[in-house]
Order: structure tokens, then C-alpha cells, then sequence
């Protein structure tokens, strides 16, 4: 069995998000760039699959400029032992995509590669669109599993548990050839190691194109695209909070029950 | 308090390798991840921080600058950004670090027969072993040729007397690599947990390197085999070759330090009303803030260029002492007036300062004390010794 990771390069999540100037997108001159943090879980699972002999191989896959190549190489670091092949997805022809345009190369490379299993983020931290898993699985035709927090593969079968809202849990059952989103509480994704970084350094990075890809340049990239972004503004100011004043804890208690029911209105 | 995510006023990054990078951002977010949420536990306690060996070893930190024997063989300045990262997380964990790859580690892979670096190194780098290093003595400290540890060739054993003092890890050491007299020549000797005679009482009441472990290591008629010797060096080059790497680590890992000290500083002086203001917006403050980052710059150039001279091969002891005695010596002033700015607060261990402050009153003395570097440079200078 072949596990498929795919690898958002995305600006750290510390990072203190600037609007450029004429509001297309955001300033990237001081932003440090890491793997989406739930794309971590994705790639720790992968290894682990790899290591534990219940899959065979490991191929990582980023759809990304020339830059996207050292978060590739963390995750061959990481993954080092589990001797990943690395795809990136780049293209002229591929800029500007909207997210169904990035499911359709994406797919195109699923297809190629022969991945039977692909994990990946629940979602991207930089956009938060949670798009992308979806439309691959519609475009492969592929049964989809969301929010994994455990998985287990056994056999042409995974079971995956799902976060549900209010402490539950969803068991689901799915042959492997799956799309399969992972989330925080899945695993601990490893750190990387020296060794790994020096064969990260040697490691070779295959770049598929759309021709590459037998994909119609006309089918992605901007002219594609259905979905097309209006302006990047950052969100309002909060209001800052209120402290209650009051002469003891009695008063204070009584005053915020007032100001919950007249002015916030939530009782 | 917001996380730390580099200082570079003068893009060192720029001059640095992708691998060197990924080595930075790997021992960066590990500290951040493993080190700091404990790190005030163990120093209030004075613990070393055990549970972190392991990983230490895994990610192949330990030995990183050496070549085989399951070292990663990367670049000086990776070792440097290692021990910079790692130091701002604590001196101890830094410490730790140089102990076992420039100390205990390098005199092997320099020195050793290929039997005992295949018997010690991939143990040591991996850090199933743990390793120290016996120079000073009780008496002996920045004299250590005048070192009264012996060994004796007794048949097919070698027999050591003495005693070594402020050895770090030497309680917890598996592998202690010792400097002793053989007919008047300084020999290396590796000695084992558990040889006969040996013995390796741990120093308690530290104020400083609290997160660390510091113990005398003591022979009595200690017999061991005689392929235990370091057969390739014989005489004072033997130690100083280790400390030559250790100090080079220092000169980064100081820094290291000073900018956590510099970090808390700022976010506290951002945050800190006083007078309807936060002080970071007073001119007193601004100039401490300033003259920190003055100085961390400086000494990241001088660590930058020491490490490309390593790694070139043109590098010399003294330009090793000018950058371990700055780096030392500045770092411990920004901890004093990250102090100052932290008000009483700074006393804390909620935050790092005085943690980092005590730690740099070891570290601007071990490794060669702030003077005997300033003697290094003169007789360098002057071509006259002043040491004695």
C-alpha cells in the first residue's frame, strides 16, 4: 500500500499577519514559512504506517513554488526513516488556482503516483478553507474521512475515529483508497533528525507540471478559477473587555448578572 | 509571553545552508516545546532533566559536528546554532551538549583507536552512554598542567590516583575520558561506570547550572585495561584540542542566552505600565533595549565568522578566546540589566532572568575564566606570557 501526505507550506502560526498594499494578499517579506501544523499529524501517521510495515511507501507531495522545497525536506527529515519520495506540484499554468483548480492537480498527481491512501491536514491554517480534501476525494471518487483523531489501517480497510462536537465520537469504516483528514490528537509528529536533514539535503524532489500531469492547462489557474477573492482585510479590533467594579464580591456578582441580561442579552 | 522566534538585526540567516537553517529551526521549536516547560521545575529543584537525553540522542545533536560512528557530520555552524538554540532554553542542556561532543566524544574520535570509537562513539551519539570530561582538580583549575592525577603502567593495567572536580554529567557518566600523568606526559584514559576504584560523588549546593549535573570524579588505585588510553596524543594539546571546540560552542550558546534575557526584556517592557505608559516607550529603557542588541549583533558576527573560519580550517585558539570571553561576558551584562528592566519581577522564576544570570557565572569561568582568555589574547598580542 502507497501513502500519499500532502504538505502545505503556510506562514508560522506565530506569525503576525500584514495586509500588502492594494489588499490581493499578505505580506510575505518577514513571515517564517513551516508545514501546516495539521498536516504534521497527516505525515506522522504516514511514517508510522510505513515504519510499522502496514504500508509500503511514502510519498510526499506539496503543491508549491521553488520555496515550498525546504518544507518538503523537513518532511523528508522527519520521515527519514521511512525512505518518502517527494513530488512538488509547480507550473506556470497553475497560478492562481481556486481551490477546486488545486483539487484537480492534486488529483491528476494522486493518480500518477498510484496513492492509495491520502492523508492530509484537516485543513490549512493560512486560509482555513478545508476545501481541498474534498473535492480530491470527489474528483477521485474516493470515500472521504474528516477530523481523524485515530486511525487504524488493517488489511483494504481503515477505521477512523472522528471528533465530533460535544465529546463524541464517529467510528468509521472505509477501504484504503481513501481521502483521510487528520487532526490535532492523532499523534505526536516526531521532530527531525540531523542525519535526516543531511539526506533531506541530498534527497531529490521530483517537480510535476500540468503536462507532466496530462492535465488541460485551461482546467486550472486563474482563468479557471470559479471562486475568485475580493480583498484581505484583517479583522476588527476587539473591544476591550469590561471590569466590574463593585464594593465586594456580592455587588460585583450582581452587576455583571445586570449587564449580561440588559446589555449583552445572553439570559 | 510572546514566543520566541529569532533574532537576526543583521540577517545572519542570509549566510547560513538550508540544513543549517533546518538545524535551527529544529533545536528552536524542540526547545520551545520540550525544554522551557520544565526547564524552572528542574533548576528549582536541581535536577537535570533526564527525559530529555533520549531525544537529544534521537535527533543526533550529540557529536553533531563529527564525522561516522553515527554522528551527522555537519557544518561547525550547525553546531554553533545548536548550542545557541539550546542555551537559551538552559546553560545546563547547552552544557550537556558540549560536554559529551566536544569533550567526551571528540578526544575519542580524534585521539582513539578505531576499537574504542566503535565501542564508545555511536553509544555516545546516540545517547545511550553518557560521557564527561576530567581535567581540573581541587588545586588545579586554570593550571591544569600542573594536574596531580597519575596513572601507573602495571602490568597489563593502568592504575589511576586522584581527583577531578567540577565534572559536568561526571555522576551521571557512563564514559568519563580523564587526564592524568603517565611518567610525567598527560595521557587520556577512558574510564568506565563501575571500574574498580572509581567513584563520582555528585557537588550539591550550586547557585548556578542548577539543571545540570556537577560532581568531583575520584580514583583510588583505579585499575584499567590498557586499551583504554587515548593512544594518539600525549601532553596538554590533548584537553585543550576539546576545550578549543567546547569554547567555539560557548561563543554561539552564550548568546543564546542573552537573547532570551533580551526577548523577556522587551515583551515585559511592552507590557509594563507605569506612569500611564509602558516603559518600553521611555527613553532609559529604549537605551537598554538598544545597547542589547548592539551587543547580541556584535557578538552573532563574531560567532558567524568564527564558525565559517572552523569550518574553513582558519581558525586559531585566540580568535576562539575572543569570541567565548565576549560573547560570555556580554550576556551576562544583558542578564543584569534584563534584570534591572524587569523591576522586581525579574527576581522570579516566572521569568528566565535570574535563571540565565546565575547560569553565566559558571559559564564566564568554566572553559577557561574570563582572565585566562585575556592572557591568551595578550600573550598573543605581545608574545610574552603572563600567566605566571
Amino acid at each position: 500500500m502507497k501513502i500519499g501526505v500532502l504538505l502545505k507550506q503556510v506562514p508560522a502560526s506565530d506569525s503576525r499577519i500584514k495586509i500588502n498594499g492594494d489588499q490581493t494578499g499578505i505580506v510575505t517579506d518577514d513571515i517564517k514559512w513551516e508545514i501546516n501544523p495539521y498536516d504534521e499529524f497527516a505525515l506522522e501517521a504516514g511514517i508510522q504506517l510505513v515504519e510499522g510495515k502496514i504500508a509500503s511507501s511514502l510519498v510526499l507531495i506539496s503543491l508549491g513554488g521553488k520555496d515550498a522545497e525546504a518544507r518538503i525536506k523537513d518532511g523528508i527529515a522527519r520521515g527519514v526513516k521511512a525512505k518518502p519520495e517527494a513530488i512538488r506540484l509547480d507550473d506556470a499554468a497553475f497560478a492562481g488556482s481556486d481551490p477546486l483548480g488545486e483539487a484537480r492537480i492534486i488529483a491528476a498527481a494522486i493518480q500518477k503516483a498510484g496513492i492509495d491512501l491520502l492523508l492530509t491536514g484537516k485543513q490549512a491554517i493560512d486560509d482555513d478553507n478545508a476545501q481541498v480534501p474534498a473535492m480530491v476525494a470527489e474528483l477521485l471518487d474516493r470515500p472521504q474521512v474528516t477530523f481523524v483523531e485515530q486511525l487504524e489501517v488493517a488489511g483494504d480497510s481503515l477505521t477512523a475515529h472522528r471528533v465530533m462536537g460535544g465529546g463524541q465520537v464517529d467510528v468509521v469504516m472505509s477501504p484504503v483508497q481513501a481521502v483521510v483528514t487528520c487532526d490535532k490528537g492523532l499523534n505526536s509528529p516526531r521532530f527531525a533528525s540531523l542525519p535526516g536533514i543531511m539526506k533531506a539535503k541530498r534527497a531529490k524532489i521530483a517537480v510535476w507540471g500540468a503536462a507532466d500531469l496530462g492535465l488541460d492547462a485551461g482546467t486550472v489557474g486563474a482563468g479557471a478559477a470559479v471562486v475568485s477573492e475580493g480583498a484581505y482585510r484583517l479583522p476588527a479590533d476587539r473591544p476591550s473587555g469590561k471590569i466590574i467594579e463593585g464594593a465586594d464580591a456580592a455587588a460585583k456578582v450582581k452587576e455583571l448578572v445586570r449587564l449580561l441580561r440588559d446589555e449583552a442579552k445572553v439570559l | 509571553m510572546e514566543k520566541f522566534s529569532g533574532l537576526d538585526f543583521y540577517n545572519i540567516d542570509q549566510h547560513l545552508s538550508d540544513e543549517e537553517r533546518m538545524v535551527q529551526d529544529l533545536c528552536r521549536s524542540w526547545v520551545e516545546a520540550r525544554v522551557l516547560p520544565i526547564i524552572e521545575g528542574h533548576a528549582r529543584n536541581g535536577t537535570f532533566p533526564m527525559e530529555l537525553v533520549k531525544e537529544i540522542g534521537e535527533m543526533g545533536l550529540l557529536g553533531a559536528n563529527l564525522e561516522g560512528y553515527g554522528c551527522a557530520g555537519m557544518s561547525n555552524i550547525a553546531y554553533g546554532l545548536i548550542c545557541q538554540e539550546l542555551e537559551r532554553g538552559d546553560s545546563g542542556i547547552r552544557s550537556f551538549v558540549s560536554v559529551q561532543g566536544s569533550l567526551a566524544m571528540f578526544p575519542i574520535w580524534k585521539f582513539g583507536t578505531e576499537d574504542q570509537k566503535n565501542k564508545y562513539l555511536p553509544k555516545l551519539a546516540a545517547g545511550e552512554f553518557i560521557g564527561c570530561f576530567g581535567l581540573t582538580e581541587p588545586d588545579h583549575g586554570s593550571n591544569p598542567g600542573g594536574m596531580l592525577t597519575r596513572a601507573v603502567d602495571d602490568g597489563d593495567s593502568y592504575v589511576l590516583n586522584g581527583a577531578k572536580m567540577w565534572i559536568t554529567n561526571g555522576s551521571l557518566a557512563d564514559v568519563a575520558v580523564v587526564w592524568a600523568k603517565l611518567d610525567g606526559d598527560i595521557r587520556g584514559f577512558i574510564i568506565e561506570k563501575g571500574d574498580p576504584g572509581f567513584s563520582a560523588p555528585e557537588m550539591k549546593g550550586k547557585h548556578s547550572l542548577r539543571a545540570s549535573v556537577t560532581s568531583e570524579l575520584v580514583f583510588e588505585d583505579c585499575r584499567i585495561p590498557k586499551n583504554r588510553m587515548l593512544p594518539e596524543v600525549r601532553g596538554l594539546r590533548g584537553p585543550f584540542s576539546c576545550l578549543n571546540n567546547a569554547r567555539f560552542g560557548i561563543s554561539w550558546g552564550a548568546l543564546g542566552a542573552a537573547m532570551a534575557c533580551y526577548h523577556s526584556s522587551v515583551q515585559y517592557a511592552l507590557s509594563r505600565v507605569q506612569f500611564d505608559k509602558p516603559i518600553a516607550g521611555r527613553q532609559l529603557v529604549q537605551n537598554k533595549l538598544a545597547w542589547m542588541l548592539r551587543e547580541i549583533t556584535k557578538g552573532q558576527l563574531l560567532a558567524l565568522h568564527l564558525g565559517q573560519a572552523k569550518d574553513d580550517g582558519s581558525i586559531t585558539p585566540p580568535m576562539i578566546s575572543l569570541a567565548k570571553m565576549n560573547n560570555v561576558d556580554i550576556a551576562l551584562q544583558i542578564a543584569r540589566v534584563a534584570r534591572d528592566i524587569h523591576g522586581a519581577n525579574g527576581i522570579l522564576d516566572e521569568y528566565p532572568i535570574m535563571r540565565h544570570m546565575a547560569n553565566l557565572e559558571s559559564v564566564i569561568t568554566y572553559e577557561g575564566t574570563h582572565d585566562i582568555h585575556n592572557l591568551i589574547l595578550g600573550r598573543h598580542i605581545t608574545g610574552m606570557q603572563a600567566f605566571f
